[in-house]
């Protein structure tokens, strides 16, 4: 980092914690960092927190440690909230992952300030949120082609109408990369709401900043409450809970941890949920979009009718 | 007063004197040996357990044959032989080539599935009439469709190049032996991989006969490989470290163990587990097509069928002329013989079976439903059980809960379409569902919403290979039949 960045985080950091002022006579309103649930920004219910700091030890907020009672709330937010998010037409979807493309654009200048705040120098920091915007605007893109491209029309030898298409597995639970603060949010969360499921996520435990501000995004975007529910807390604690829950019906880890994966496929057999595994590496790159992602949380459902008087 | 019946509300009478003359298929041409050898590289071998099973005809308690008892070194060696088929020859071979080989499978079970069909029901119980009309052909039809797809793979999935796996173990239920064998070993050849399949310890019979027509048709040794046993047998093939990926049917218990086995493991697995589908009767269907889609979705196969339409769900304003039409219509199925051409309803597939249906029979009458039979006569040897349905039974009793997999219905009523579709949902399971009405809109209002695989509408239990088939929820993950039954077979490169 440069002499100027550090200057920049160093102003940024005097928003809020230690209560320094920037600007002489006049002290910075500190930004509170709540988690969101059911369109709404509570604190955790445990009333736990964590403290992030920077690399200097500097402390930047203090983060909810959600627990198990938080997930759960977002769990039924995200179960009443699907059945409406999935009926939406598939245009309607599609514009609103638009805006959310569109709002994270406009508040480019304060994700770029938060992932400097946690680390990132500015060049990656914006290139990450350009990468995080545009992956919003590739999905959008998909929410009314995929059924195309996945359906079918059976030809059935007996005398009967049949066709298959998808249609969103339901609840979705999501082990955010640790990471990465915004893209790898964005990666998860686009592809599974793109295909109507409803989602409750952790954030990165060491990189929360973000994703409260992206719960932010969502809210000011048109994204209808419950839809997308995002937790801030240690992945350790809730991976047991986001795996286990039986109303969840997809769980999603970004990683590597061997120990960690096999902790969340063995409790997703409890309802027989799809486990999905996917890898944090590069995940600026194209290789993290494709439709295959959406399909990943997608049941083909297969109709018959008869054909005849 | 005494008021005029409608003519479509007249009762039948079924007492008019006569009956079906008996009318059985000839066993005569059918070959069984009396032992079956594991299918080991192309070869009827021994096991190194030295142990051997008895098959028997669920209808007359009578053997049929000896079955050979694969320990975990026959799955081993099994498992061997599949990875040296698929390094050496299959995933090398043309993918025209590959296909060519999946067609003469398919024509031989055509030439020989009159033999197919009277196996079927010795070893299973099913009614002739199923094994002939619809287990057989359906088999062949799997082979056929498949073998099409061998040289296409590159337009299954679009904007990926797929791959193979390499060896997959499947294990298969008893209520339909040899369609589940297809509907497994067809996408898994057609996509390059090699197999070894276990087929159930109480229907092994058709399996055996398969890999017959498989030596028949020239398939290169050890591409499939077909290994009998039980449970053991079957955990052995999905705890072996040189399998692929898993295919299962059958229990969604059973389904649950192997997910949590696999969990520390990329293997990948597709699960068609347990079912208790609603088949759901508005008060504008065409309530007589409705009664015999009923009868169709509950005592098919006896029951024995995961996607069965268990769980009756009737507009409370035909509640009463449904339930009488179906009592009528039950006195009229034949239950009997499965190799009689008029039988309507066969054997219990095994003496376990049996004792599972009759336990929750009683349960049902436990907690306080109101249980009808049929009246019929059944044979004094072998497993047989009535045509039984359920009324007065609630949303939360076993019988309505639980997968039976035998001739039982649960019959339940309701008012308008939310409630009947909370009420269809309102279970972990999500396989099938049926929906009877004359109106389009409602049609698709409720296949839209019911939370399940695969859905009929004025219809029920059809079956085709070009039809995805598989379960929301528990049960299960993975489609098999269609174009989708592909990508569990594939990986993307």
């Amino acid at each position: 980092m440069d002499q100027i960045e550090k200057q920049k985080v160093k102003e940024l950091n005097g928003k809020g914690a230690n209560g320094e002022s920037s600007k002489e006579g006049r002290l910075n309103v500190m930004k509170t960092y709540k988690i969101y649930i059911d369109g709404k920004f509570p604190r955790t219910e445990s009333g736990r927190y964590y403290i992030l700091k920077d690399k200097d030890g500097n402390t930047i907020a203090n983060i909810c440690q959600g627990s198990r009672k938080d997930f759960r709330d977002a769990v039924v937010a995200a179960r009443k909230a699907q059945h409406s998010w999935a009926s939406r037409s598939a245009y309607n979807r599609g514009q609103i992952l638009y805006r959310i493309a569109e709002m994270l654009e406009g508040r480019r200048a304060q994700f770029v300030a938060e992932l400097m705040q946690q680390g990132s120098t500015s060049v990656d920091a914006e290139s990450e949120v350009s990468a995080a915007v545009d992956r919003f605007v590739y999905y959008a893109g998909w929410c009314d082609k995929y059924q195309q491209v996945f359906s079918s029309v059976n030809p059935v030898e007996s005398s009967h109408f049949n066709f298959s298409l998808p249609e969103a597995t339901g609840v979705v639970s999501i082990l955010a990369d640790e990471e990465t603060s915004l893209i790898g949010l964005a990666t998860a969360i686009a592809p599974a709401i793109a295909g109507g499921n409803t989602v409750v996520t952790l954030a990165s435990s060491s990189k929360p900043l973000c994703a409260v501000t992206f719960a932010e995004v969502l809210n000011s975007s048109d994204v209808p409450g419950g839809v997308v529910n995002i937790i801030t807390g240690y992945r350790k604690e809730l991976i047991t809970h986001f795996s286990n829950h039986m109303d969840v019906n997809a769980c999603i880890y970004f990683g590597e941890d061997k120990d960690q994966i096999k902790t969340m496929k063995e409790n997703a057999s409890l309802n027989v949920k799809r486990p999905l595994v996917y890898s944090g590496d590069d995940l600026l790159s194209d290789s993290h979009q494709n439709p295959y992602r959406i399909m990943d949380l997608q049941e083909i459902k297969t109709t018959w009718h008869p054909i005849g008087q | 007063m005494k008021k005029k019946n409608k003519k479509s509300d007249v009762k039948l009478k079924f007492s008019g004197g006569w009956e079906y003359a008996p009318a059985p298929e000839s066993k005569d041409h059918i070959r069984l040996k009396e032992k079956y050898d594991l299918f080991i590289n192309g070869k009827f071998t021994e096991p190194e357990t030295g142990k051997y099973f008895a098959s028997i005809n669920p209808s007359t308690e009578a053997k049929l044959a000896d079955v050979a008892e694969a320990g975990d070194k026959d799955v081993d060696k099994a498992v061997k032989a599949a990875r040296v088929a698929y390094e050496n020859v299959w995933s090398r071979m043309p993918a025209a080539e590959r296909g060519k080989y999946i067609y003469r499978i398919a024509r031989i079970m055509q030439e020989r599935a009159r033999e197919f069909a009277v196996i079927e029901s010795m070893d299973g119980g099913k009614a002739i009439r199923e094994s002939r009309d619809v287990d057989v052909p359906l088999a062949a039809a799997h082979f056929f469709y498949y073998a099409g797809w061998a040289d296409k793979l590159d337009y299954a999935l679009p904007g990926a190049k797929a791959k193979s796996l390499g060896v997959a173990g499947q294990i298969i239920p008893w209520n339909f032996p040899l369609l589940m064998a297809a509907w497994k070993i067809a996408p898994a050849l057609a996509t390059g991989n090699t197999v070894v399949l276990k087929p159930a310890e109480t229907t092994p019979l058709t399996a055996m006969k398969l890999a017959e027509v498989i030596q028949e048709a020239g398939l290169p040794p050890g591409v499939v490989n077909i290994v009998t046993g039980a449970g053991a047998t079957g955990a052995a093939i999905v705890n072996h470290p040189g399998i692929n990926k898993v295919a299962f049917t059958g229990s969604t218990e059973v389904g649950k163990i192997i997910q949590k086995t696999l969990a520390g493991s990329d293997r990948k697995y597709t699960l068609e587990l347990g079912g208790k589908a609603a088949n759901i009767i508005f008060e504008d269907a065409a309530i007589d097509q409705a009664v015999e889609g009923i009868i169709n979705g509950i005592f098919f196969n006896q029951g024995h069928v995961c996607c069965a339409g268990s769980r009756l769900f009737v507009q409370e304003s035909v509640a009463d002329k449904v339930v009488r039409k179906l009592k009528d219509r039950m006195e009229t199925l034949i239950v009997g013989d499965p190799l009689d051409k008029n039988t309507d309803i066969g054997a219990i597939n095994s003496k376990d079976q049996l004792e599972k249906i009759r336990k929750y029979i009683k349960i049902g009458v436990n907690e306080g439903g109101e249980m009808y039979q049929s009246s019929c006569s059944v044979p004094s040897k072998g497993f047989w059980c009535r045509p039984t349905l359920f009324t007065n039974v609630s949303q939360s009793s076993r019988v309505v809960q639980e997968e039976i997999f035998g001739p039982v219905l649960a019959v339940q009523t309701f008012r308008t379409v939310e409630e009947v579709i909370e009420k269809a949902n309102n279970i972990p399971y999500g396989l099938s569902g049926g929906v009877w009405t004359d109106k389009g809109s409602k049609i698709f209002k409720v296949t839209s919403q019911i939370r399940a695989g695969v859905i009929w509408a004025n219809t029920y239990n059809k079956f085709d290979p070009t039809s995805p088939f598989g379960g929301y929820k528990e049960s299960g993950v993975g489609r098999e039949g269609g174009l989708h039954g592909l990508i569990p077979y594939l990986q993307t490169v």
